[in-house]
């Protein structure tokens, strides 16, 4: 690790550590690009983290204060929680659980393909699926993804027995142990998963591919990062040109610093990346910074999220085994007939105690909504992932009341479900339900929407600079040498899990950024 | 009352864990006791009653639940605002809360329901209940796994009253073929 000054204006700042901020950080630095990667979170390690559900997720999950409006039940049920997202270094990926599906060729050109729906801000992604495809085999390759590249899949947990004989017996083919970024054998200086389950907390052996175990380390190897912890950015200044030249940022002590830049990357995880921008607003750019489109903070999407829990008569001990190896493919097909647009994942799932009780079983009290602990055991569960409706209106904003602890306004999120959002969820909970009652279940139980683990679209990318923030490289059309590295790029969600694509775009948009300072561009 | 009880303002809870609790092999004692910071005696009776009637387990341990009070009461000394509202739910709830049938503590408790002291022990009833290992030992989960080796040899995939899963839908167990 190097140490950059702070008044070294030939450095890349980039925002966030995670699957975005930490990939391109190595891609930046291996390269011989000096990078000043601020992270707002402390340092953990296989070593530090724990295994204790309560005390993992306090450990690695970003408490700053949130709040929320809208007609989707998170509004209601996780007033202060509506995205469950991490601060450390790693970012998400030291919380995900790294399932890894592609997003579907006709999920790119979602506007094309499903047409004018009310209501909605749908639009094509301004790259072709043939493009991200070549960076989807690069990425795979780089995250050693199960069932990809001839790795095999992961065996199969107790939990997915159930899923599996359920899935075949409802007539579903496309059913596996998922597309997986979790080593089932020693690979790339990492170790094979033993099973541990519970993902979300930080992997104890490293088998699950996090960039706190290979990128973040490689690039400091090089002597060209200078990793900041504990640093929370809170705003990107500019210079009389309109390009961005500093960020500034709080330390670990609270005090306030400032360090210059050739070029800013802001990979932050949806809410906070476009509370970023629009906290830097000037006199240059009054609505916040990069947003002459007015598009910063617009088409905030969050996948259609929901449970459904199968309690049987035998034992599942479903916590038991990684969290996500599980996937049905059988709907992530667009046919309106089935009543919406779009298509979902029903992926494997088990919460630990206390998350089931408080965000996995919807509210209630009492014996009769106790009885699904007293069953812990004997459960098994379903996660659906579907594509939500891109509109203009479930937006981040800044709160016009309540600050954080620097005194600055936080992110506020309005959502509200569209009908093709509401319909999807039945339809999803129904096969689900379907799914286990065809095994015998018990009884079967629904949750609502969940908080939003899957943050995308609100920083959209477009061909069109009026309708959009960044080009297809994820860079500013206002600013040329400020950039956007995470999964508020999406135009579009689709329905696959996000991380992969991220890390597809950052793989994508370092070749850009190098091409572009090479030639003096940036 | 027992002296020490009278010469406090705040309460303690004690209890004694059932003969052939699976806790009583891991404890030191069968007898337990929770000492609390602000809240009397009485107050943490009516607040393990309170978090029983959100989730009731028949055979887990009055012990688990004294964990709530316990937590609730560091809450309380903590903040001024959450004690005088914890107070005041207990006034409210009245001295024979405690020991009233269970269906009588649900209708008092749906009358109060909207209201924060119930939703505040709602969340901490929840949150801290299903997160002892008391807790875990009753619902069976089996809990940190690391230093166990995970599951991988401890029943990650012993289910048998199913099939098997073919190997293309899967893959290979490590260190089996």
């Amino acid at each position: 690790m190097v140490a950059i000054a702070h008044d070294d204006d030939t450095a890349v700042v980039i925002i966030g550590s995670g699957a975005g901020g930490g990939t391109l950080a190595h891609e930046l630095t291996r390269r011989g690009i000096k990078v000043v990667l601020i992270e707002a979170g402390r340092r953990q390690s296989i070593q530090s983290f724990t295994q204790v559900p309560g005390d993992a997720f306090a450990q690695v999950t970003w408490l700053d204060p949130r709040t929320q409006s809208g007609s989707w039940t998170v509004a209601q049920d996780f007033p202060t929680l509506p995205s469950w997202t991490a601060k450390t270094v790693g970012g998400t990926t030291v919380h995900w659980t790294a399932a890894t599906p592609r997003l579907r060729p006709w999920e790119v050109s979602s506007r094309s393909t499903y047409g004018a729906i009310e209501g909605t801000s749908l639009s094509d992604w301004p790259i072709s699926y043939e493009e991200l495809k070549a960076y989807y085999q690069l990425a795979e390759r780089r995250l050693v993804v199960t069932r990809r590249n001839g790795n095999p899949g992961m065996p199969a947990s107790n939990n997915f027995k159930v899923m599996y004989a359920g899935a075949r017996k409802l007539g579903y083919k496309a059913v596996h142990t998922n597309y997986m970024a979790i080593n089932t054998r020693p690979a790339d200086g990492r170790n094979f998963c033993i099973q541990q389950g519970f993902c979300v907390q930080g992997c104890k052996t490293g088998a699950k591919w996090s960039t706190l175990y290979t990128e973040i380390p490689r690039a400091e190897a090089t002597g060209n990062l200078d990793l900041r912890i504990e640093c929370m950015a809170t705003r990107i200044e500019h210079g009389a040109n309109g390009r961005v030249n500093a960020v500034v940022y709080r330390d670990a002590q609270g005090k306030e610093q400032r360090q210059k830049a050739r070029l800013v990357c802001v990979a932050c995880n949806s809410v906070e990346s476009a509370r970023l921008l629009l906290m830097s607003e000037s006199s240059k750019f009054p609505r916040g910074l990069a947003n002459s489109s007015d598009q910063v903070g617009r088409n905030y999407c969050h996948h259609v999220g929901a449970f459904v829990w199968g309690f049987f008569d035998k034992p599942v001990y479903g916590w038991r085994g990684a969290t996500l190896a599980g996937i049905i493919e059988d709907e992530e097909v667009n046919e309106p007939k089935r009543g919406f647009v779009g298509g979902y994942h029903l992926e494997l799932i088990m919460l630990d105690l206390p998350s089931l009780p408080l965000a996995g079983l919807p509210y209630g009290w009492g014996r009769d909504w106790a009885w699904s602990l007293e069953n812990y055991r004997n459960m098994s569960g379903i996660f659906v992932v579907g594509e939500d409706m891109s509109r203009a209106d479930n937006r981040i904003t800044l709160d016009p009341k309540v600050k954080d602890r620097f005194g600055l306004p936080v992110a506020h999120i309005h959502v509200d479900d569209h009908p093709n959002d509401t319909a999807m969820r039945k339809h999803a909970q129904d096969q689900a339900e379907k799914l286990f009652d065809g095994l015998g279940a018990r009884r079967v139980v629904r949750s609502r929407a969940t908080p939003a683990t899957h943050n995308m679209g609100s920083v959209r990318m477009s061909a069109d600079p009026a309708k959009g923030v960044v080009n297809a490289h994820g860079q500013s059309h206002d600013i040329p040498n400020l950039f956007v590295s995470d999964g508020s790029q999406f135009p579009t969600p689709g329905s696959a899990n996000p991380t992969l694509t991220i890390v597809s775009l950052a793989l994508r948009q370092a070749q850009y950024i190098e091409k572009q300072m090479s030639a003096r561009d940036i | 009352m027992d002296r020490r009880d009278f010469l406090r303002t705040s309460g303690i809870l004690t209890g004694l864990l059932a003969a052939g609790s699976p806790l009583a092999l891991l404890a030191p004692s069968r007898a337990w006791a929770v000492d609390l910071k602000k809240l009397t005696s009485a107050e943490g009776a009516t607040l393990m009653a309170v978090a029983r009637t959100i989730a009731p387990h028949d055979r887990l341990e009055d012990a688990a639940y004294a964990l709530v009070a316990r937590s609730a009461d560091a809450d309380a000394a903590g903040d001024a605002a959450t004690l005088a509202l914890l107070r005041g739910g207990c006034q409210q709830l009245g001295s024979g809360f405690a020991t009233a049938a269970e269906p009588v503590r649900v209708q008092a408790l749906k009358a109060i329901e909207s209201g924060a002291f119930f939703q505040t022990m709602r969340v901490k009833t929840l949150g801290t209940l299903y997160s002892s290992p008391i807790a875990y030992a009753y619902f069976g989960y089996e809990g940190e796994a690391f230093s166990k080796g995970g599951y991988l040899f401890r029943g990650f995939n012993d289910l048998r009253w199913l099939p098997d899963v073919p190997l293309e839908a899967s893959g290979p167990v490590p260190g089996k073929s």
